[in-house]
């Protein structure tokens, strides 16, 4: 059976560039960066070189902002627990939305369950958070806010330049979420003045289990990892080197034509927009019409609900993923969707459709052909369906 | 996920179909866990004859209504009311842990569809 893959926002294929770039590191070059002997200097220089792929890629002052974690998780805790920790004697107040991952949020709702004051920030029914609300939470106890670039789910793309604006002004840290933004939207930090920014490898055609932290130049962070002197004592343990070099790799492909690149991934997605929403009936686009990630499709189709649509889909080799409850292993569905204001039934019935760069019209067209069969087979068994 | 009697059933569901005229409906779940069952009975001299069922839900919801029905079909009402949710997931051979309780509902609907039918008699 022929599969198609529309999952990027999960997770993307590694590009066999980057595989290549990484091979070497795999085999014959062994040795640990922190070592004295050609072996260890040797893995110290792609390693180096890696480094200053990201710096160059996000525009980033100096290759010293850049530094390496397991992952865009690991990223997002050490931003915010990090911040929290060396600031803690200055204020004790962190700002987020209510839609950000569950590396941030949950990270956030740990440091209010030891004691620091937290806000999470509403957001419309398109997902977008209002600066204004970022600049009414300010207070003098603030010491950071973060937002994510744009969100995982529905694709908002968030005002971050602007509220990182705002929180300068009140010298606030700010934080972004970057793990979805990157290879999608230009990163130039020469000129966005965000002080963390969190990225991770798998999104953008890298490895798994690799991520990077950007801290700006004389931002106070303390490591929230305690052992050796690695990454300049912030994040200690021997550096996966090959994962690393396929970072680097991955970032510097990523960041290629990203205006062609968009402008091809927007047109499949507003083809699938458009074909599920004159082949279907009663359903909902979810996020916002025109901000939004250049290949996320995020829909609620109307008395049915999405795991089921899921199952459906993947008999026929198509992949996607819901905000349902049922398909997260949790009782809730999606919080995104629900700090959006859906109702119950409306999030348990969304569908995220996250296109990528192997993905054709032929694909699109498959699926939205599939979708309109499946619907049209769960509705005449539901219990809500109301013809 | 999910075993091939489940798959089975989620594919070719038994017995859907709203029922014209049933002897007893029977209704279960809520929309904030995203289960919704619906039970239709036919009796006849305390036997259940026809049985459908309308279900909005994940995999294991549609399967174990699906399932249920075959289950009921033929049965007297005592022999229905005997059955419990643990039996349905056993003829399907077994449910994931985390949809025994939210998914596993359709004997409780069965049993309201009977209350139904038993209160519409003596009313
Ligand atoms: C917005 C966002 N932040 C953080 C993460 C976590 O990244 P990772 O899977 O590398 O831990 C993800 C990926 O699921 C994400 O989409």
């Amino acid at each position: 059976m022929k599969r198609i893959y529309m999952d990027h926002g999960a997770t993307t294929p590694m590009r066999e560039e980057v595989l290549e770039a990484m091979l070497p590191y795999l085999k014959e070059i062994h040795g640990n960066p922190s070592s004295f002997h050609s072996f260890g200097r040797e893995a110290r220089k792609g390693m180096d070189e890696a480094r200053e792929k990201v710096a160059r890629a996000l525009g980033a002052s100096s290759p010293e902002e850049i530094y390496f974690t397991s992952s865009g998780t690991e990223s997002d805790n050490l931003a915010v627990k990090g911040i929290a920790r060396a600031l803690s004697s200055r204020g004790n107040h962190i700002i987020t939305s209510s839609i950000e991952h569950h590396a941030v949020l949950d990270t956030v709702k740990h440091l209010g369950e030891e004691g620091f004051e937290v806000t999470f920030l509403p957001v419309d029914e398109y997902g977008m958070v209002d600066p204004k609300d970022l600049e009414a939470a300010l207070t003098d106890r603030t010491i950071l806010a973060s937002i994510m670039m744009a969100n995982n789910e529905v694709g908002t793309i968030q005002p971050v330049e602007e509220m990182a604006r705002i929180c300068h002004e009140k010298e606030v840290y700010f934080h972004t979420d970057a793990v979805q933004a990157i290879g999608h939207l230009p990163v130039n930090l020469e000129k966005q003045p965000f002080d963390l920014l969190s990225l991770s490898a798998h999104k953008f055609y890298g490895p798994k289990g690799i991520g990077a932290l950007y801290v700006r130049k004389g931002t106070k962070i303390k490591q929230i990892l305690f052992g050796g002197g690695q990454e300049r004592k912030l994040r200690p343990s021997t550096e996966n080197i090959p994962a690393i070099v396929g970072l680097g790799r991955a970032i510097e492909l990523a960041v290629e034509n990203i205006p062609e690149k968009s402008a091809a991934l927007t047109a499949l997605r507003d083809r699938l927009f458009k074909g599920l929403q004159e082949e279907i009936e009663d359903i909902r686009v979810n996020g916002h019409p025109t901000q939004r990630l250049p290949g996320n499709v995020n829909i609620s189709v109307a008395y049915v609900e999405g795991e089921s649509i899921l199952l459906s889909l993947d008999l026929k080799g198509i992949a996607i993923s819901s905000g349902s409850a049922c398909t997260s292993g949790a009782l809730d569905p999606s919080h995104v969707l629900m700090a959006m204001g859906l109702d119950h039934q409306t999030a348990h019935g969304s569908l995220r459709f996250s296109l990528g760069k192997e993905n054709s019209e032929e694909e699109v067209d498959y699926v939205i052909e599939s979708l309109k069969e499946i619907v049209e087979r769960l509705r005449k068994m539901s219990s809500v369906y109301k013809k | 996920m999910y075993n091939e009697i489940v798959m089975d059933h989620f594919q070719n569901p038994r017995n859907i179909g709203e029922m014209t005229e049933p002897s007893g409906v029977g209704e279960v779940g809520n929309m904030k866990c995203g289960d919704i069952m619906k039970i239709f009975i036919k009796v006849e001299d305390g036997v259940i004859e026809d049985i459908n069922f309308l279900t909005f839900g994940c995999g294991a919801a549609i399967a174990s209504s699906s399932v249920l029905t075959e289950m009921v079909k033929g049965k007297t009402l005592e022999e229905a009311l005997a059955i419990t949710n643990k039996q349905v997931a056993d003829e399907l051979g077994g449910l994931p842990e985390a949809k025994m309780h939210c998914s596993n509902l359709a004997a409780d609907a069965l049993h309201k569809a009977i209350e139904d039918y038993r209160q519409k008699q003596t009313a």
